[in-house]
């Protein structure tokens, strides 16, 4: 039996499509959300060491099925290796109700208005596809704060002088800092730095009905188990089934976008929990995926109109894969700086995310924020090796039982220069279990990720030196393939089609019913974690929406 | 009439009255003895007073399945240069002894014949990684025995403040 027609059909229940989802059901709009994971609790994501978002040894807590979605990674050198989803060139985003949000550190940037004109603030680079935005900071500006008020962030980041003008204050004030940010803070500012409370979707006061934090510092790589940390499966997915116009469908794997013969969307086929296929029309087709898995979605959907898959005439689709080259540093102190209060990470600052200059002077391109950490566990200290520590032996374990309690970490990412050929693809010969052509992923990072990353981390040093480290030392970015959990830009968003896949408002160039909504569409990734601007963005698409919504077309 | 039923695929997880589910009783020995150099007894227990071996042999039934031949062959292979070396098997040998195998086998040098099917610098990370989460690792994987590591690093238990993962019951 035909499954009922609806208005619109959501792929993915992350970030993005979590609040499109919401934003149309409670306008009004009938939506089927389809996502391919679990709706995970608490007891689903017990706190374990070995086996989380973040530390995979023993396998990937948050989906998708270690046995059933291999992926295909292509190396600097050429050569192919078959990957499951705990591998880390696998670039896994988490598959669940909440996607990234169940189990993300949450901390809640909003870029800054150059993140949005990087190439009018840094010209045309070579090597790379560096553009602006066709929408800026102010466009997002009044969905920022919606995301910040309607998810719930808490923080303060008013002594940030380098923030993006803000109407609202955040609603809910910072944590009481913890032990490391009690050392870093004076540090900085005698530094002359300027640092503050980091915005955090984590409730730092009882807020939507949901209890404060609790310290624990169990937060990135994990569940939160008492629900103070805000993602979309507990706000904005919960008020869009409660509208009584929005099913969700979990366990189920988007096979490919249907069109018709003049080439609109008209809705997925998709493998249900119990691998049957099945055919879910729509008036509307949104693709939340996340940066990997929608430019795959639109690659698989293949017709005699797209022989190349939707979205795809100017070959852009898949193309520009960013995520963050990750850099820093760890100092070493004589003292116990470390006191399990969390969620760890808590100060930050934005000094370095625009207008850097090396050791010579010469400008620099791009930079990031730099924060303390979050999390750590006692197997991930084993690797926080300082310069002259053994891999193993009596001296290793010296050094664990020296310095476990005494040191620090401060990291940033790196706003990466986006490149044309480090992408996804979908592989000629590999499927998953369901039949479906897996991802091919291929390329590498822009030189100048290194140097900014080598930038970066100097000033972490000098930052953990002045805060009293004894020893510190650098942790620099490869130069492979960039992805993960911050995956962005396979969508981009653009006024000309020859060089974009989505329109200013998350609309398809040449299919008018089919949207993408999730990091894809970034046209640069920010030097900032992205989950509060895929929130933004999917708020202000979805306003533009419902705004142009003129009901059923042509549905019985 | 059970022993010819378990005589299947299953046998190497349910090994009769041997001690462990996957070694052999000469593997697990010699594993034990690779695992006490990489994480040694001193003011503390070191990695096989803790239970690595039993986390490692736990784990080749489960998410480590894929790496049994590596294990297999990797510890035959470990012996095989040790009586090349001395004349003994690893677990007999003295400390700068068994040190020096270790260091041979870290640079990928070990006695190249008993080294065919894999590399010894390979296997000898993969012993350092699994030694390290086998030791510093929670014990409900089978390592750690009494949260020793934890002590060690002064950490409270749980190693983070928050409920026991086990105290969260399934809702119903």
């Amino acid at each position: 039996m035909a499954l009922k027609h609806v208005n619109a059909v959501v792929v993915g229940a992350g970030a993005g499509g979590g609040i499109v989802a919401k934003q149309l059901a409670t306008a009004g709009l009938t939506v089927v959300l389809v996502e391919r994971g679990k709706w995970y609790t608490a007891f689903d994501c017990r706190k374990d060491d070995l086996r989380n978002q973040r530390t995979t040894v023993l396998g990937n807590s948050f989906g998708p099925a270690e046995d059933r979605n291999p992926r295909v990674f292509v190396d600097e050198q050429g050569h192919e290796h078959l990957l499951k989803p705990s591998d880390g060139a696998y670039s896994n985003n988490a598959a669940c109700v909440g996607g990234g949000t169940a189990s993300y550190g949450a901390m809640a940037w909003r870029y800054m208005e150059k993140d949005f004109r990087m190439r009018s603030t840094y010209g045309t680079i070579a090597g790379s596809t560096l553009d602006d935005w066709p929408i800026s900071y102010a466009d997002l500006e009044p969905y920022y704060e919606k995301a910040e008020w309607e998810i719930g962030v808490s923080g303060d980041d008013a002594n940030n002088i380098f923030r993006s003008p803000r109407r609202r204050p955040l609603p809910m004030p910072p944590l009481p800092p913890n032990r490391e940010y009690e050392i870093l803070k004076p540090a900085a500012q005698r530094l002359g730095l300027h640092p503050f409370d980091i915005p955090m979707l984590r409730n730092s006061v009882p807020y939507n009905g949901r209890a404060a934090c609790m310290r624990c510092r169990w937060c990135v790589g994990f569940a939160c188990e008492v629900d103070a940390k805000n993602g979309t499966q507990n706000t904005v997915i919960p008020t869009a089934l409660a509208t009584g116009n929005c099913e969700l469908r979990t366990e189920c794997i988007v096979k490919e976008i249907l069109t018709d013969s003049r080439g609109r969307a008209k809705g997925v086929a998709y493998f249900d929990a119990q691998s049957r296929l099945q055919e879910q029309t729509a008036d509307l087709v949104v693709v939340s995926g996340s940066a990997i898995e929608s430019a795959r979605l639109l690659l698989n959907s293949r017709s005699r109109l797209f022989p190349t898959g939707l979205g795809n005439r100017s070959d852009w689709v898949g193309r520009n894969l960013q995520g963050h080259a990750y850099t820093g540093a760890v100092g070493l102190f004589d003292f116990e700086v470390y006191d399990d209060l969390g969620p760890g990470a808590g100060i930050a600052i934005c000094d370095f995310n625009h207008g850097n200059h090396g050791l010579n002077g010469e400008g620099l391109i791009s930079g990031g924020m730099l924060a303390n950490e979050f999390i750590r566990l006692p197997y991930q200290f084993v690797g926080w090796r300082a310069p002259g520590v053994p891999r193993w032996g009596r001296a290793h374990k010296e050094y664990m039982r020296q310095f476990y309690r005494r040191s620090i970490g401060v990291m940033g990412p790196v706003q990466e220069l986006p490149m044309f050929d480090s992408r996804v693809d979908v592989d000629p010969k590999v499927k998953d279990y369901w039949g479906i052509p897996v991802v091919r992923l291929s390329g590498h990072r822009h030189p100048n990720d290194q140097v900014v990353g080598k930038f970066l981390a100097s000033k972490a040093e000098a930052w953990l030196k002045e805060a009293g480290a004894t020893t510190t030392w650098a942790f620099l970015p490869g130069t492979g393939l960039s992805g993960g959990q911050h995956q962005a830009g396979t969508c981009r968003m653009g006024d000309d089609p020859q060089t974009s896949v989505v329109d200013k408002y998350c609309r398809v160039h040449d299919v008018d019913n089919l949207y993408v909504v999730d990091g894809s569409v970034h046209v640069t990734n920010g030097g900032f974690n992205p989950a509060l601007t895929i929130m933004a963005i999917a708020y202000y698409a979805s306003d533009q929406l419902v705004k142009s919504w003129k009901g059923t077309h042509g549905a019985s | 009439m059970a022993a010819a039923a378990a005589a299947g695929p299953g046998l190497a997880c349910s090994a009769g009255r041997a001690p462990w589910r996957f070694l052999s009783a000469d593997e697990a020995r010699t594993l034990a003895a690779i695992c006490d150099q990489i994480i040694p007894p001193d003011e503390h227990p070191g990695a096989a007073w803790a239970g690595v071996v039993n986390y490692i042999d736990r784990q080749l039934c489960g998410p480590f399945r894929h790496l049994r031949d590596s294990y297999r062959t990797g510890l035959a292979a470990v012996d095989q240069s040790s009586r090349a070396l001395y004349g003994m098997t690893f677990a007999v040998l003295d400390e700068t002894m068994q040190l020096d195998l270790l260091r041979l086998m870290e640079q990928g040098r070990a006695p190249s014949e008993a080294w065919q099917q894999n590399s010894s610098a390979d296997f000898f990370a993969l012993l350092v990684d699994h030694t390290m989460q086998g030791f510093y690792g929670d014990p409900r994987h089978g390592g750690n025995r009494d949260r020793i590591s934890w002590k060690m690093l002064g950490t409270p238990y749980p190693p983070i403040r928050g409920r026991l993962h086990y105290d969260v019951n399934k809702p119903t």
